[in-house]
């Protein structure tokens, strides 16, 4: 694979937490978009970390207005460059709270326009800017600030939304999910973009340390794991061609993942075991839909 | 050649847009601004105007949207009205923040509940704080050169504040009147292309939208200081306009036979020619009353409202929209702008809201209203005028 940039586009210094899957993410998607490219981002962990007055990680042309509305902002910069004669790539980071839940509404017009513009999503699974709430990102059966456990609670009740689907219910060109413990295959799937026109979006699993309660020496040990165990499916689908799935050989049982993350380890006590088998049966089916 | 037609004051607007040649469109329909944004689709798919026009989903994405073109330093401009403009309020926030010179309609109606599409300025009145500029119309020909001159005031680099060009729903943008069209050409020359002083472009990569640690008050205030420059501003783009093409609305504010006036009426909008007529009248039969329109709400032209009502006995304030717990809030921005100083005293007036029709016999109730406050030295704090008591059982 030709990569159109080797330099860091996400400069040193900025604000992000050690080991933060999100920062990882954006280090590789800058790699593989390049200098010409224009990023529109929610509010959120990014726009947060990397921004502050003055001291912009930024290297590229970047923009951040509201919480819900990057996907209209990336229009409006999609149709000035249209109307300019000017080709930059108009791309979309936001977090899985600005685009599953307040920013959909704005992200399913965009798609539906049909304007060139790719939306990433970097998925850490909970509001973790304001402090871990729950995000309908977030699993089945994880404790959040707003979806604690409890002595009546076994976590959030109800399984993560499927954003992925609901991109492709919008026929759009290309949707990709994707994980940063793959670099290699984050980096393809996002060049892939730049090479197709049209509405895209990629979903990018991105350990949370804090959120997710793991050492942050360990953020991409966590990412493999999660797509081991099958509970995140890595697949891409190009309009008009079957869907590609990465396949695991050697698959873990969900435990593992489970006992890795404060955010899951009340799910290991024995009056939990059924909430851990269902997730396991989510694993299960994950691997017999996709054929993980 | 100029040329007048009789259009509607909707088609007067999408004309003057037209003519500013605005590279982006973004809206969403609501009523009553509707007809402004059919006009300016057909005219970009009938090739009028070298425009993108952008269909949104909601009038949050509108305004967004357009928040993005213009950051990517391209002229653009937005219409809405009402629940509309209440969807974009927390984008128009961040938009003057931003300092991005999008211009916009806002076409008044009043804001639920209950729920009607009739005529009030209660929806812009909510957008006061937002650091937008806000110029309020009068007739349809204001409007058609208010829209001209709100480009060259928002894109002025002193200023670099979207401008909200105000007119009344329904008896502004659905009513029939003869319209001066100008040529394209003078257009060009008083509104030259929009050279952005920043903008979003990969050659120059800039930070937009960042994250304040400590600079928000300073940051807030060099909003205050750009709309305080304004002032100057409206007015030399109101003179530049009126040696251009002959009109002139006003600058922050108009007069009507002020100068002698006991009673000076203060209102916005639409219902400044009635009272203009109103006065006529009145002035007939003896009766001193001036009319001072308002045509720059925000910046307020505190100090200009003083100079013109200081001789007068009484200045009665005509509010088309009520905040509720305190009063008309321009009646509160007039009673401001006059506290301190040696000026007649304020007569706040409720009048003319969710579209209630003001007429002479409204009109005559204020002046009597007035005179009796002025001999018997009692001021009500609000006087609401043709109020159907029935509806309060």
């Amino acid at each position: 694979m030709v990569l159109a940039e080797r330099e860091n586009l996400l400069a040193a210094g900025h604000r992000a937490c050690p080991g933060c899957g999100a920062a990882i993410a954006l280090r590789q998607i800058l790699r593989a978009l390049g200098r010409d490219t224009i990023v529109v981002s929610a509010t959120g962990c990014v726009e947060t970390f990397t921004s502050p007055y003055g001291m912009s990680a930024w290297e590229v042309p970047w923009i951040h207005s509201l919480f819900e509305n990057s996907a209209s902002v990336a229009s409006g910069v999609h149709a000035a460059l249209e109307f300019l004669r000017e080709k930059s790539s108009v791309v979309v980071i936001s977090g899985d709270g600005g685009t599953f839940d307040i920013g959909m509404g704005a992200m399913s017009g965009m798609f539906e326009r049909k304007q060139n513009i790719t939306y990433i999503c970097y998925d850490n699974e909970a509001y973790m800017n304001t402090g871990v709430q729950g995000s309908s990102a977030t699993p089945y059966g994880s404790s959040t600030t707003t979806t604690p456990a409890g002595k009546a609670s076994f976590g959030k009740i109800q399984p993560k939304k499927d954003m992925p689907a609901i991109a492709l219910a919008h026929d759009v060109d290309y949707v990709a999910t994707a994980s940063i413990a793959y670099p290699q295959d984050l980096m393809k799937k996002v060049a892939k973009t730049k090479e197709i026109y049209g509405p895209k979006y990629i979903q990018v699993h991105t350990p949370c340390t804090i959120g997710w309660g793991f050492d942050s020496s360990k953020t991409v040990e966590v990412g493999k794991l999660a797509v081991e165990t099958g509970l995140v499916p890595i697949y891409e689908v190009e309009k008009g061609k079957p869907m590609v799935v990465k396949k695991v050989k050697n698959k873990k049982p969900v435990e593992e993942y489970l006992r890795f993350q404060t955010r899951f380890r009340h799910l290991l006590k024995e009056e939990q075991k059924d909430i851990a088998n269902q997730i396991q049966a989510i694993c299960d089916k994950n691997i017999e839909r996709f054929g993980i | 050649m100029s040329t007048i037609s009789v259009i509607e004051g909707s088609m007067a607007v999408a004309q003057a847009v037209k003519a500013c040649r605005p590279g982006v469109i973004a809206a969403y329909p609501i009523s009553p601004q509707t007809h402004i944004v059919e006009f300016l689709s057909q005219f970009v798919a009938d090739n009028e105007m070298d425009t993108k026009y952008v269909r949104v989903d909601a009038e949050f994405s509108a305004a967004s949207a357009v928040y993005g073109s213009s950051a990517t330093g391209v002229r653009s401009y937005t219409a809405s009205s009402s629940q509309g403009l209440l969807l974009m309020s927390e984008v128009l926030y961040a938009m003057a923040g931003t300092r991005l010179p999008v211009v916009l309609t806002g076409v008044n109606r009043t804001v639920s509940a209950p729920i009607t599409i009739q005529p009030d300025h209660q929806d812009t009145m909510a957008l006061r704080d937002t650091g937008l500029i806000q110029l309020h119309v009068e007739n349809s020909q204001e409007a058609y050169a208010t829209h001209i001159q709100a480009f060259k005031l928002a894109e002025d680099h002193d200023i670099l504040l979207p401008v909200m060009v105000c007119m009344d729903g329904w008896i502004l943008t659905h009513s029939f009147e003869p319209v001066k069209l100008e040529d394209q050409e003078k257009v060009d020359e008083f509104l030259p292309p929009f050279v952005p002083k920043y903008r979003l472009d990969t050659k120059n990569p800039l930070t937009y939208g960042a994250y304040a640690d400590d600079e928000v008050p300073e940051f807030r205030l060099m909003m205050h200081f750009a709309q305080e420059r304004a002032k100057e501003k409206i007015e030399k783009i109101a003179r530049e306009y009126e040696a251009k093409f002959g009109d002139y609305f006003g600058g922050l504010i108009d007069t009507y036979r002020c100068d002698d006036a006991e009673i000076v009426m203060v209102a916005m909008g639409s219902v400044i020619g009635t009272l203009k007529d109103a006065v006529d009248k009145l002035r007939k039969e003896n009766i001193k009353v001036g009319v001072l329109k308002v045509r720059s709400y925000r910046p307020f032209p505190g100090e200009e409202i003083l100079s013109a009502v200081k001789g007068a006995k009484m200045v009665a304030v005509l509010d088309k929209s009520l905040s509720v717990g305190q009063g008309g809030p321009l009646a509160t921005d007039v009673k401001a702008a006059l506290a301190n100083k040696q000026a007649p005293p304020v007569l706040g007036c409720i009048a003319g809201m969710g579209g209630r029709d003001m007429s002479m016999v409204l009109i005559r109730e204020i002046i009597e209203k007035s005179q009796k406050a002025i001999t018997t030295g009692k001021i009500p704090d609000i006087e609401y005028i043709a109020l159907k008591r029935q509806y309060l059982e």
